[in-house]
């Protein structure tokens, strides 16, 4: 597809971001003009553990080549604990889609605090830099949205 | 087997005339020797047609969280491994304890007549269970088989009883399995490569047809409400030919019941595709093992799951994929 339309390949990638933590870093990135790829959508949720394994699933079926979840760091979790349960789950999530046989570079989680604009930065770069390097998310897209990314 | 068979239907028998029980749950006859089905008998006279054979594969503990809120008392007949799933569900509040009187019967192994046909061909007229080796009559004569390579596959690996309070026993002899290592296979894709694992992979789920059989047989699928009866999900219906959506249904559906999963292997019994599906949940109980410590869900009543627990110096996700016995090749 690539070739037949001459698009230069930009990955999608999802970024959930914890409200109380990360999405401020992201703000005081922006704030700080530290830059980001311009490619990583943010989603803001509650917490770290708001996200259901379906959230990411469907991210990747929409087209998202790559995602990661940002939370607060371990022991400063808005809510004391959450974060806690969002690292079992998605230690055991990525691991398991990883045994489906998707690449374990694809998924991603970061602890960034409101605090730490220069890491939120500098995360979000190293891993638009990992998912350009692996190419387009073949195993897990929806055919029926793969043509309507490329045409809008 | 037919000495248990009487001695289970004599005990029915018993607790159905003088009225401790009102009903009785257990399998009943089918058309052949390989296929009967759970039901509840609610009289002497309807327990002609009780069965307990190598074939009563069936997970009983399941149907008793529709049962058990019926008036009276019920009681059941559990396995080996469908006595895990009896105490996850009561860890979960799903069964009324007060109605259920639960007996643990022997269990020598169950057959899979899937596998049987595959040795004899599709037409079986009869199993006959020696021990040691199976007869399987056909049209063609008799054969003898090795009773080890036509067992159910979450047989291969029994676990034994798990601890039921105040349960009765029903055994008539000693039982032994083949007692193999439950991770074997799991360990075998794991040492595959990301493309090789990705295939096999698709190979098996772009068989699934979306039955939901074994989101309906699961023990652990107790939901009063499913995800995937919901139309937005995403992930309801086989719409299209492409496989994504199986790989979703698949990974959620396992992970839904991580920590909550017995490994009693319905899920795979029942599957019309033959789909390895007990694969994926044992990845999982493997995985959580290893990171989080040994946890076998439902050997005791109100054990704490390894994901509605943590503790402060769990590996992060990044950590956790990379780390020995946990890592994918």
């Amino acid at each position: 597809m690539q070739e037949v339309t001459n698009k230069k390949y930009v990955p999608t990638i999802v970024a959930f971001c914890c409200n109380w933590c990360s999405y401020a870093g992201a703000d005081l990135a922006g704030t700080s003009r530290l830059e980001y790829p311009a490619n990583v959508k943010i989603i803001r949720v509650p917490c770290s553990c708001r996200v259901n394994p379906l959230f990411i699933l469907k991210a990747f079926q929409r087209g998202a080549d790559g995602v990661i979840l940002c939370g607060c760091h371990p022991g400063d979790c808005h809510y004391m604990t959450g974060n806690y349960y969002a690292r079992r789950r998605m230690s055991l999530l990525f691991n398991f889609l990883n045994y489906l046989g998707i690449e374990k570079e694809r998924t991603r989680v970061e602890w960034v605090s409101a605090a730490e604009g220069a890491k939120f930065s500098a995360v979000m770069n190293d891993f638009a830099k990992t998912i350009n390097e692996l190419g387009e998310n073949k195993r897990l897209q929806d055919l029926r949205v793969k043509g309507d990314r490329d045409n809008g | 087997m037919d000495n248990l068979q009487n001695e289970i239907i004599k005990k029915a028998t018993a607790l159905l005339t003088d009225k401790t029980v009102d009903r009785v749950i257990g399998w009943k006859r089918g058309e052949f020797v390989f296929d009967p089905s759970p039901a509840t008998f609610s009289t002497v006279e309807s327990l002609k047609d009780f069965v307990y054979n190598s074939f009563c594969g069936a997970n009983l503990s399941k149907y008793l969280i529709a049962e058990s809120k019926k008036e009276g008392k019920i009681a059941v007949f559990l396995k080996a491994c469908d006595s895990y799933s009896f105490n996850q569900l009561l860890t979960e509040k799903r069964i009324k304890k007060e109605n259920v009187l639960p007996i643990l019967v022997q269990c020598n192994g169950m057959l899979d007549i899937f596998k049987i046909k595959n040795e004899e061909g599709e037409v079986v007229l009869d199993v006959l269970d020696n021990g040691e080796t199976v007869t399987v009559k056909s049209p063609y004569g008799d054969r003898n088989l090795n009773k080890a390579e036509v067992l159910l596959t979450k047989c291969l690996s029994c676990k034994g009883f798990a601890q039921v309070d105040g349960a009765e026993e029903i055994r008539v002899s000693e039982s032994t399995l083949p007692n193999l290592d439950r991770f074997d296979i799991v360990k075998e894709l794991e040492n595959m490569s990301e493309d090789e694992r990705f295939e096999f992979w698709q190979n098996e789920l772009s068989k699934c047809i979306r039955c939901n059989a074994c989101r309906n047989v699961c023990p652990a699928c107790s939901c009063t409400k499913c995800v995937f009866d919901n139309n937005d999900s995403g992930v309801a219906g086989k719409a299209n030919a492409d496989s994504i959506e199986e790989q979703l249904f698949h990974v959620i559906r396992a992970f839904h019941v991580t920590g909550r999963c017995t490994d009693c292997g319905e899920c795979s019994r029942v599957c019309p595709q033959r789909i390895p599906l007990h694969l994926l949940n044992r990845k999982f109980i493997k995985d959580s093992n290893t990171l989080y410590g040994e946890y076998q869900a439902g050997a005791v009543v109100d054990g704490k799951s390894p994901l509605t627990s943590f503790t402060e110096k769990d590996p992060d996700p990044t950590e956790a994929v990379n780390m020995e016995g946990v890592k994918n090749a």
